[in-house]
């Protein structure tokens, strides 16, 4: 790794003003990270750790309903105390192993957006709105691309809220080495439709397939997923062609609907 | 450099880090508990696995600043107050559940983690929450055997061959 200074503030107006120094990066969990500074492919001056921020930790649920789940809650955390939504606490609880799932945050994966990691499945699946230390963005607006958000720079995630959903399922077809999904799919069902958001399989990040979309919001059953996408645009490497990925986005679509409760 | 203290195997420690040093460098390097092992150092392998706060983590993976004020425990702090072994240690004696010896501290640190949360897991639970322990040598069957032992449970009926 180069050199650099940590900073470990304990409240959010703390992290932005350290945040506002030249070079300097935010440190979620530090699970995708760390390894990336080891690779000197980061060379930050500061880095400043959000882990002392207990403002930003927990799980509750608002008045309207949806789902709180603080920007540095712990994968762990949401799979013990997100019972209140049972798609999503199974996700997290399905992140990695054991050891990543008590130090990587639910801020940290949507910041850094991964095109296969899992919570930007379940964001963009229940339509959720992430909430930075300046403003609400909805998860519509939020991924733009692969490692792209619409995040500017310094700009914390201090909580995102999901609403809850009567059914959903994320089904996870796993790149077996490292647990990322080589294809992911998360369906939530809404009163006012259902919602599918695929992660793993495009090189444009995570994208709802819409035409899912509006056969399971009028008939919520395997049977009625349409046949696979095409493979244009998505993600072709050792693990899997473009084509199989796009296969496996139709057969982890039925799986979910299969498996929503 | 930052001025760290923590609480590490029931003893307070200090010292003073640079801000890329990693809780496994401070651990092995400064406190010279050098029982935590390095595999990997990309957090895949597990045998640096150690408990901040009660949970488990790699620490190759988490800077030793952040775990200021925290509790560690190492596998140096596995063993009873007269010295003997623990339970889950005494198992893995008792079923060779190793070979080589050089995953072996990741493991423990894993197994109690396992078993402070679940006393009485399945054969299945066991060898899902060991994901992210790597062992080149046992084939982990014998791992397995050890952590059903330590859990009171029957050893012949699982681990199947």
């Amino acid at each position: 790794m180069y050199s650099f200074d940590i900073q470990r503030p304990t409240s959010v107006a703390d992290a932005v003003a350290a945040l506002a120094t030249d070079e300097a990066l935010p440190l979620g969990g530090g699970q995708t990270l760390i390894p990336t500074l080891k690779q000197r492919l980061s060379a930050p001056s500061v880095l400043v750790s959000l882990s002392g921020i207990s403002e930003i930790k927990g799980v509750c649920t608002g008045d309207d309903g949806a789902l709180c789940i603080g920007g540095g809650t712990t994968h762990a955390t949401v799979a013990n105390e997100a019972s209140a939504y049972p798609g999503l606490a199974a996700l997290a609880g399905n992140i990695g192993d054991p050891a990543v799932r008590n130090r990587g945050t639910i801020g940290g994966s949507l910041a850094n957006n991964d095109p296969s990691a899992c919570y930007p499945a379940a964001a963009l699946g229940s339509g959720a709105t992430i909430v930075t230390n300046t403003r609400s963005i909805a998860a519509d607006d939020y991924f733009q691309g692969m490692f792209e958000t619409a995040l500017n720079e310094g700009e914390i995630i201090t909580e995102v809220r999901f609403p809850v959903p009567e059914k959903s399922a994320y089904m996870k077809f796993e790149q077996p080495a490292s647990r990322f999904a080589l294809v992911g799919v998360f369906v939530a069902k809404y009163a006012d439709g259902v919602r599918v958001a695929v992660t793993g399989a495009s090189e444009e990040g995570v994208f709802r397939w819409t035409e899912a979309e509006a056969a399971l919001s009028s008939n919520f059953s395997a049977d009625a997923v349409p046949a696979a996408p095409s493979g244009d645009g998505m993600i072709s490497d050792l693990h899997g062609s473009s084509a199989y990925r796009a296969h496996l986005v139709a057969v982890m679509t039925k799986r979910a609907v299969a498996a929503a409760s | 450099m930052t001025k760290v203290t923590m609480t590490v195997n029931g003893k307070a420690v200090s010292g003073e880090v640079k801000g890329n040093t990693l809780l496994t460098e401070f651990l092995r390097e400064d406190l010279r508990l050098t029982g935590t092992h390095v595999g990997c150092d990309t957090s895949q392998c597990g045998a640096c696995v150690v408990h901040v706060n009660g949970e488990a983590v790699k620490s190759c993976t988490m800077f030793a600043a952040e775990a200021d004020g925290a509790e560690v425990k190492t596998v140096e702090g596995m063993a009873n107050a007269d010295g003997s072994l623990s339970v889950i240690q005494q198992a893995f004696q008792e079923y060779h559940g190793l070979q080589c010896g050089f995953c072996t501290p990741g493991m423990v640190m894993s197994a109690a983690a396992l078993l402070k949360d679940n006393p009485k897991p399945s054969e299945a639970e066991v060898r899902d929450y060991l994901e992210g322990n790597i062992c080149r040598c046992t084939g982990y069957h014998n791992i397995v055997r050890a952590i059903m032992a330590a859990s009171g449970q029957d050893v012949p009926a699982v681990a199947a061959e």
